[in-house]
């Protein structure tokens, strides 16, 4: 995978194809990124694990928080990684030492470090490095474009509502 | 749709535009509405909180309005874009996002006159400083930097006309200072210059012009070039410091590379209030279809016309950087092969009762103080906007007694050559 840009493909077959998801580096801070795409991923029906160590044991947005991905008791499908590029390479072995493996490592925007990566890959993990998943959810789906942002995205298809309110869209948009 | 990315004319068209999810409608629809209902109260809180994409209050964000963001953002290559009521609007809610009162901004002196008159006296009120700079000598930008300067201001075609600007070589002053590039790209429009292409950082538009190209709409864009980093940069504090209004969140690192857009929108559109009118943002969109077909029509008409006029016994000179022996051709080719715009001035041997004279003897070409409409427009600066300055200043301001500036539009151009003719005969 050449990790400077993803085809929309890849982003999306991801995010539909995951339901779990820990998300190392969780915040207990509203203003925060990391717990605003928490409570993103939650609306959208992600089972969302925060881990931090410093807030092991404690409540977040109503989940349990682990203080490492080696204490959650369950597989988890995608391993996000809100911590910066030199720490996402020991939280990548960690990933990589879970039994079963993950089935992606994302790490957040502005969080690349190609060698972890290639580790992972080395192991069939898809890797997806210096994206949001709550920016490309909201690309995909057409709901970042109520924002005017450039989703890069054309289509005379209808985008899909979610079901669960007006203002919300599926990646189940047909292509 | 796969990945490559999608020429401009079609960008023209669908980018940003999708069947409502809602209704199907395949046309964007006119959201004529102030209000949104929420899905619930968690879904309210989100929103207010910025953590959830979607609509609140037509003050901020609408449907309508968000397509047409889109649709420039795309067109500009940018990564957000933000609507609202005029280009003048534009250019507040662009200084209110990188301003603090005491701040210094440097602008080239060939602009638009109604920015010379914003920047020079309302700014003032804010504490906004401008510095003026010579923008055919890039290094007086560079001299008129200190360190209170936050920003450079230019316009890609300039005002009053004929005027090519070097962004390549005012963007890398810019660069050297780690300040932001703002263009003016209103004259051009994306369809002949892209100023993110030749290093700009933020883009205004005036709608009003060439976009919505049909003299029906007033409103304005912003366009985040997603290229400049506000995190951390303590010289930017509302992009960089924690925003207490929104439980201390930090615009520039939350919203990554479109976080000035969102800072204009969540704290300038929000407070300050120029909303543009979601009608207005249809009537806009509804011109973008066809600003491709358009803008050449407007520039080949442009050359058509200044050809002849440069032929013409009453003619003294023409300035329009289309024309080979021009002074800005070079520039021209470099920076928009395809056209030099609509817009130029000529100057009469007769002066200034020439000038009167001509406006009133056309039959074809309207008498208003406008540009980028599908009409032909003529105002002559002496009798009208620039009446009040003394001759030396009408010179200086490139308005003498003898300059007619034009707005060529897309009518059938041997129709405008024998207007001006007419006019001219008995001028």
């Amino acid at each position: 995978m050449n990790h400077d840009s993803y085809p929309n493909d890849y982003i999306r077959d991801i995010l539909m194809g995951v339901k779990t998801i820990a998300l190392v580096g969780a915040s207990q801070n509203p203003a925060r990124p990391s717990w605003i795409v928490t409570k993103y991923l939650i609306e959208r029906d992600y089972d969302v694990i925060p881990v931090n160590p410093g807030l092991a044991g404690t409540e977040l947005l109503g989940r349990k928080v682990y203080g490492s991905l080696a204490e959650i008791p369950f597989p988890i499908d995608m391993v996000e990684i809100f911590r910066n590029s030199e720490a996402a390479s020991g939280i990548t072995d960690e990933a990589l030492r879970l039994v079963p493996l993950p089935k992606v490592i994302w790490m957040q925007l502005s969080v690349r470090n190609d060698e972890a990566a290639a580790r992972a890959e080395a192991k069939c993990i898809k890797v997806v490095m210096d994206r949001c998943p709550k920016i490309e959810f909201g690309r995909l789906s057409g709901e970042i474009s109520w924002q005017g942002v450039n989703s890069r995205m054309l289509s005379a298809k209808k985008p899909v509502l979610s079901g669960k309110g007006f203002q919300k869209l599926s990646l189940n948009r047909p292509r | 749709m796969t990945d490559r990315l999608p020429g401009f004319d079609t960008l023209a068209i669908h980018a940003g535009a999708a069947p409502d999810a809602a209704t199907g409608a395949r046309a964007t629809p006119i959201y004529q509405t102030t209000s949104f209902v929420f899905d619930d109260v968690d879904h309210a809180a989100s929103l207010f909180g910025l953590q959830a994409f979607g609509n609140i209050y037509s003050r901020i964000g609408n449907p309508t309005c968000a397509v047409l963001e889109e649709r420039v953002a795309a067109l500009e290559g940018g990564t957000a874009a933000l609507a609202v009521a005029s280009g003048h609007a534009a250019q507040m809610l662009v200084f209110h996002a990188l301003m603090q009162p005491g701040d210094e901004f440097v602008a080239g002196t060939k602009l638009y006159g109604g920015s010379i008159n914003q920047f020079t006296h309302s700014f003032k009120n804010f504490g906004w400083n401008v510095v003026w700079a010579n923008p055919d000598e890039p290094s007086t930008f560079d001299a008129a930097i200190t360190p209170k300067t936050k920003a450079i201001f230019i316009e890609s075609i300039a005002n009053p006309g004929g005027v090519i600007v070097d962004i390549k070589a005012i963007a890398a002053i810019a660069k050297k200072h780690r300040i932001p590039l703002i263009v003016d790209n209103t004259m051009a429009s994306p369809y002949l210059i892209r100023p993110f292409e030749h290093g700009a950082d933020i883009i205004v538009h005036s709608a009003t012009k060439f976009l919505g190209g049909h003299g029906n709409s007033i409103g304005g864009v912003i366009v985040d070039g997603g290229s400049f980093n506000f995190a951390g940069d303590d010289r930017y504090p509302m992009l960089s410091k924690p925003r207490a209004e929104y439980g201390g969140m930090v615009l520039g690192e939350t919203f990554g590379n479109f976080g000035f857009a969102i800072a204009c929108r969540v704290l300038g559109l929000r407070d300050l209030g120029p909303a543009l009118s979601p009608f207005n943002a249809f009537l806009i969109l509804t011109g973008i279809e066809t600003l491709p077909l358009r803008m050449q029509r407007h520039s080949d008409n442009a050359l058509a016309v200044a050809t002849h006029l440069a032929k013409h016994d009453k003619v003294a000179w023409v300035s329009y950087p289309g024309l080979p022996d021009d002074r800005y051709h070079a520039l021209a080719k470099q920076y928009c092969p395809q056209g030099a715009g609509a817009v130029f001035t000529f100057g009469l041997k007769d002066g200034y009762e020439a000038g009167v004279k001509l406006v009133s003897n056309l039959k074809l070409f309207s008498h208003l103080a406008n540009i980028g409409d599908t009409r032909s427009l003529v105002i002559h600066p002496a009798s009208t906007t620039h009446r009040q300055l003394t001759d030396d200043q009408k010179t200086q301001a490139g308005a003498g007694p003898e300059v007619v500036r034009l707005s060529i539009g897309i009518e059938d151009k041997a129709d405008l050559i024998d207007d001006l003719d007419q006019a001219l005969a008995d001028a």
